[in-house]
């Protein structure tokens, strides 16, 4: 009961208080209007050089978005205590670590979801893409298996950034190395090989490709394989990132580094 | 006279030389400008590869190498007064008897320095990683139109660090230019292809003026008449800046609200 108290009040408690992007002010230019805007970039980009249809690229860049906040806000989740000076002191209650850190996850798949959906019906509403109206129910699920994948990303991102100081040039050297290397513009068989054999292992790359599938028409029992892949790889990142959270802890406790910003 | 001559040279160089101290040591605002662009350029180039058509990959390598021109000048010029506000400089600087222009003009041409080592550093990643030969018919023209593409954004850069002085988030909106920036002025994809209304307000931007002067001593055309539209409407910005600057530093401190974060 309390693990369960910690993961769903703590973990939304947590994001309420860290994610310091909830003001509107912030919120509506880099979770509304940016995404929006790298959608149309591509699009554009993309019939310019007569490569692929809009489609293409509004899922791909709606779904690339989502790892903005499921990178930023994890990594806050975590970071903020170090600079709000509370680390130590969460660290050294007895809860248990596995609600303590994935409850701050699930606030953040919600947001990358958000943001991703957002995305995805701005470009259907401003460019010529059309999804078959059964195929939104199989999205929707896709697209929160894939924030939810980039999150184990942003779990790893986050423990590491327990050392690292400049957590936002870290968070968008990931974001471009998901940008280029996951399929986001350019199809993994257009790709070079090995950047296609790097992008089979990060978060993105898998669920895009179902996305992409189940917008052309292919039902939830076609992409069963993705989809199955894009959890693996995401569950690959949080089970990372909570070894790196133990061994940075231990690591910071022997150093006395935990609370050094 | 002289004297006075000399004093005013010794500040924009003092203030110059600081700002570009600040800006290549700074992680955010020196490294991530020049790799945040570098990586939308690869991803644009990469799309472009698709089709390997050699007249298009020469068209988007030349617009994909002064993106970067955009990034360092829009996400740290609308966060320039805002990190000045955090460091409590703020209002040290309006208090000083140098006025605010004579400070930010120097401070926005360092960006723009950064700006154009984005240039360098792009042109030799086409070519290392993607074998783009940038052809130029005459170089001297083209350099002359790169530096007029970096005057005039730093007056855009001037533009918005003082009208997003009361913008105490001004980072997002800044962050939030950066692919209106690389849609409308033309870097990988023409202007022409938007929709007629969004238009004019590419004309409305020095650098999309500066773009097409690049192309045309690349090409062999004459730049002149664009690098004239350039060079009037950045003086446009640099004169609406001034007089805006002082406006609203002006009921800053009347409200007092200069420091209030």
């Amino acid at each position: 009961m309390t693990s369960l108290r910690i993961f769903f009040i703590g973990g939304l408690m947590s994001y309420r208080a860290m994610f310091g992007w909830l003001s509107p002010w912030i919120l509506i230019p880099s979770l509304v209007v940016s995404p929006i805007c790298q959608i149309l970039l591509f699009a554009y980009i993309g019939r310019s050089a007569g490569v692929r249809d809009d489609e293409f690229y509004v899922i791909g860049n709606a779904l690339n978005y989502a790892a903005i906040p499921c990178l930023f806000a994890m990594a806050s989740t975590i970071e903020g205590e170090r600079q709000g000076r509370t680390l130590g002191i969460v660290l050294t209650t007895p809860a248990r670590r596995l609600p303590l850190f994935l409850g701050r996850a699930l606030p953040v798949i919600a947001n990358g979801w958000g943001v991703a959906m957002v995305g995805v019906l701005a470009g259907v509403a401003l460019l010529d893409v059309e999804i078959p109206s059964g195929a939104w129910p199989a999205l929707v699920f896709v697209v929160v298996v894939t924030s939810a994948s980039c999150t184990g990303l942003g779990l790893a991102m986050g423990a590491v950034v327990l050392r690292v100081r400049e957590g936002a040039t870290f968070g968008n050297v990931i974001f471009c190395v998901l940008l280029v290397f996951s399929g986001v513009n350019v199809a993994r068989e257009d790709l070079p090989g090995w950047m296609a054999s790097v992008g089979a292992w990060l978060p993105l790359t898998h669920g895009i490709e179902a996305a992409r599938l189940l917008a052309d028409g292919s039902n939830l029992a076609d992409v069963t394989g993705l989809v199955a892949r894009e959890v693996g790889v995401g569950g690959l990142y949080t089970v990372l990132g909570l070894l790196l959270l133990r061994y940075f802890e231990a690591e910071s406790r022997r150093t006395a580094s935990l609370e050094r910003v | 006279m002289k004297d006075r001559v000399a004093a005013l040279l010794h500040q924009q160089a003092v203030c110059y030389r600081l700002q570009l101290k600040v800006l290549s040591t700074s992680a955010f605002e020196g490294f991530l400008a020049v790799l945040f662009p570098l990586m939308f350029a690869t991803a644009a180039l990469l799309v472009y590869r698709i089709d390997g058509d050699p007249e298009s990959m020469q068209y988007a390598g030349l617009g994909a190498a002064i993106m970067g021109m955009w990034t360092c000048q829009g996400v740290v010029a609308s966060s320039l007064l805002s990190r000045e506000r955090w460091a409590g400089t703020l209002e040290l600087l309006v208090a000083a008897p140098t006025s605010l222009t004579r400070i930010l003009v120097p401070m926005t041409m360092a960006m723009s320095t950064i700006g154009l080592y984005s240039v360098v550093a792009t042109i030799a990643w086409e070519r290392w990683v993607f074998d783009i030969r940038l052809e130029i018919d005459n170089w001297f023209l083209f350099v002359v139109s790169v530096l007029m593409a970096a005057v005039t954004l730093a007056t855009v850069g001037f533009f918005l660090s003082v009208t997003a002085i009361r913008y105490r988030t001004s980072w997002a909106l800044g962050a939030a230019l950066e692919y209106p920036g690389w849609l409308l002025c033309g870097f990988v994809i023409p202007v022409s292809l938007l929709p007629d209304w969004v238009q004019p307000l590419s004309w409305a931007i020095p650098t999309t003026w500066a773009m097409d002067a690049i192309r045309a001593s690349a090409n062999g055309g004459s730049p002149w008449a664009d690098l004239a539209v350039c060079a009037a409407t950045g003086a446009v910005y640099a004169v609406a800046a001034a007089y805006l600057g002082r406006r609203l530093v002006d009921s800053a401190r009347r409200h007092a609200t200069l420091a209030l974060t």
